[in-house]
């Protein structure tokens, strides 16, 4: 196990480096002066832009400019925003928010996902698995803003059970509307692939013979059946991070929440690249090690995949 | 036994029994011999025909691409004749959907937004298919460095989410930003999707006797990819393809809201939802239309995604 997760780490490395670069190379060597179109249409006054330059070292030869960006990324040096605030000090400010936001879509999702998921699957064609079908697929189809407008009307300005907006501090309870946001497109792909993943167990051979031993249903569902179709979702919880990370920007935009994504959000509004390309390096790093856990969490639920070697 | 020879005279050679004249043919009387063997496709069709599901979803898709494709069939207000004396208004004579912030007609703009959003997500399929089939049947079919590499670096691309990528280019490129270079920067965050399954399902092609027979033949490597293997290892990639459309039609949309995505004076469902959100407190139905268009889009690649899906696959064909 412990070989196992350091030779995940060790395969990450390539991929971190790559993807950093790959991120810097489309912002900073395509085609299009990030420094110029800073300025938008009032071209800035002479030495201004050197001076730029200079200091995000883009008169250095494209490799260094990189390693020295990379190198600033991993002693905790992210940069500054146009209001010349350290990007790290955003982001130690931004990201206990978000986090708590994801966390709390996770939760929604994992939970609620994987029960509806579990009895449709064990009553499949039934009026409950048909209805959670359709939900789940109209879920898909709604993307994430407007389903934040849709529940941010009808919940915060129409019914107003919830807060529109969450106040100063991100109080838990005003964060519950946007996390139902954020999480309802995994929702609904947890639902399905609990379901088809149950639909399938409940007919192996393992299953038969709990059953056969006499175990409780209870016991053969919950132990048997649910264990292994879990590892599926569990999968998929790991890619989720990303899609929960990009949810965020929009799902923080709407409801004015100043965490990770909120701060993409208003940065993307007033156009300040070089913030956006900061913030979301960070977040791919967090991406790649949720990953990482995810691959490692595997072995702890599916006794099949070990990593003895 | 003399009786089959001279059976089969025209044909010198073949010397194999009548039906009727082996043991077995009680078993295969049933057998319609006139019957070709149904290849997967027609096998699928034949399953997929029978669900209203697919008819449903074509029928959706169908009327998507006619509107994009001839938009005035379907209206005959000009979108982007507006007058401010109407801003906001509620739906009258001739303007079913009522008017946007900038007294435009909303009915009108959702029809005509179905190009720009159409067009984007065809775009980005196209583009993200052929790289991820060309790349993934390479790495599958010749295995060795090739595949580690070509691994390598869609791993690179995998571990950034496409709306994340897109945000990063498109937040950059203010001044070009185009249908094309959207679709083109969704594709280059997508593609090791369709990459990933391409090279599991030539992996799995290329185990088959038909490949290992055409090699025996002498047919060079890379034929009996092109006319073998790519032909049978398709069809996955066919079903991950049709779902990722709508995906990529919810990702322009999302850049177009947030700014970044087509410019404003392109028309598209992302932008007139964003224009719109502004005043959704006043005039929520401005939003819910080209919110609904861009679901109801979506939901019918998804459906067909779905029951594509399902027909290829023996195992839920008979589960189901």
């Amino acid at each position: 196990m412990l070989w196992y997760a350091g030779r995940r780490i060790l395969q990450m490395i390539p991929v971190f480096f790559g993807a950093t670069f790959l991120i810097y190379l489309m912002v900073f060597a395509l085609p299009g002066d990030p420094i110029a179109a800073l300025f938008g249409d009032r071209p800035p006054a002479p030495g201004v832009i050197e001076q730029i330059r200079a200091e995000y070292n883009l008169d250095e030869p494209f490799i260094v400019q990189y390693l020295l960006w990379v190198g600033g990324l991993l002693t905790g040096d992210f940069g500054t925003t146009f209001s010349g605030q350290p990007v790290a000090d955003e982001l130690t400010r931004a990201f206990p928010i978000t986090f708590r936001l994801a966390m709390l879509a996770l939760l929604f999702e994992a939970v609620i996902g994987v029960a509806v998921g579990l009895i449709s699957g064990l009553r499949k064609g039934k009026l409950f698995d048909t209805s959670s079908l359709v939900l789940s697929l109209l879920l898909i189809s709604v993307p994430t803003f407007v389903m934040g407008f849709l529940l941010q009307f009808v919940f915060g300005v129409e019914l107003g059970w919830f807060s529109p907006t969450v106040g100063p501090g991100a109080p838990w309870g005003d964060l519950i509307l946007p996390a139902i946001v954020l999480a309802s497109v995994s929702f609904a792909y947890i639902v399905r692939l609990t379901r088809s993943s149950v639909s399938e167990n409940k007919g192996a051979d393992f299953v038969r013979t709990a059953t056969a031993k006499g175990l409780s249903r209870r016991r053969v569902v919950g132990v048997h059946v649910l264990r292994n179709s879990l590892v599926p979702v569990v999968t998929y919880l790991g890619v989720d991070v990303g899609a929960l990370l990009v949810g965020a920007i929009v799902t923080e935009g709407i409801f004015n929440i100043p965490g990770v994504g909120g701060t993409i959000y208003s940065a993307i509004t007033l156009g300040e690249g070089p913030t956006v390309v900061s913030f979301v390096a960070v977040m791919v790093i967090i991406i790649m090690l949720a990953n990482l856990l995810v691959d490692l969490l595997y072995a702890v639920l599916d006794p099949r995949i070990r990593y003895a070697k | 036994m003399p009786s089959n020879i001279t059976h089969n005279s025209g044909e010198p050679g073949h010397f194999v029994a009548e039906l009727d004249d082996t043991p077995i043919a009680p078993i295969d009387s049933g057998l319609n011999e006139a019957q070709k063997p149904r290849s997967t496709w027609s096998d699928a069709w034949e399953s997929m025909r029978k669900r209203p599901l697919f008819w449903i979803s074509s029928a959706l898709i169908a009327l998507i691409v006619i509107v994009a494709l001839v938009p005035n069939l379907f209206t005959q207000v000009s979108p982007i004749a507006c007058d401010l004396a109407f801003s906001n208004q509620g739906p009258s004579a001739g303007h079913p959907f009522g008017f946007t912030r900038q007294g435009c007609d909303t009915f009108s703009r959702v029809i005509h937004g179905t190009q720009a959003s159409l067009l984007v997500g065809v775009l980005a399929t196209v583009l993200a298919a052929i790289i991820g089939i060309i790349f993934g049947a390479f790495a599958g079919y010749y295995g060795g460095f090739f595949d580690s590499a070509l691994s390598r670096v869609a791993d690179i691309f995998f571990a950034i989410p496409t709306v994340l990528g897109g945000i990063v280019v498109m937040s950059v490129f203010s001044e070009f930003r185009t249908p094309m270079l959207v679709a083109f920067v969704l594709a280059v965050f997508a593609w090791p999707q369709i990459a990933r399954i391409m090279r599991g399902a030539v992996l799995t092609a290329k185990q088959s006797d038909y490949v290992m027979a055409s090699r025996a033949l002498g047919v060079s490597k890379f034929r009996v990819l092109l006319r073998h293997v790519m032909p049978n290892a398709i069809a996955p990639v066919i079903v991950v393809a049709t779902i990722m459309l709508g995906t990529f039609i919810v990702a322009e949309a999302t850049l177009s809201f947030l700014g970044i995505g087509l410019p404003p004076d392109v028309m598209s469902w992302g932008n007139d939802i964003g224009q719109a959100r502004t005043t959704i407190r006043t005039s929520p139905m401005t939003l819910f239309w080209p919110a609904a268009a861009l679901s109801v889009t979506v939901l019918s690649f998804l459906m067909l995604g779905d029951v594509v899906s399902d027909a290829l696959d023996p195992k839920a064909r008979a589960r189901r």
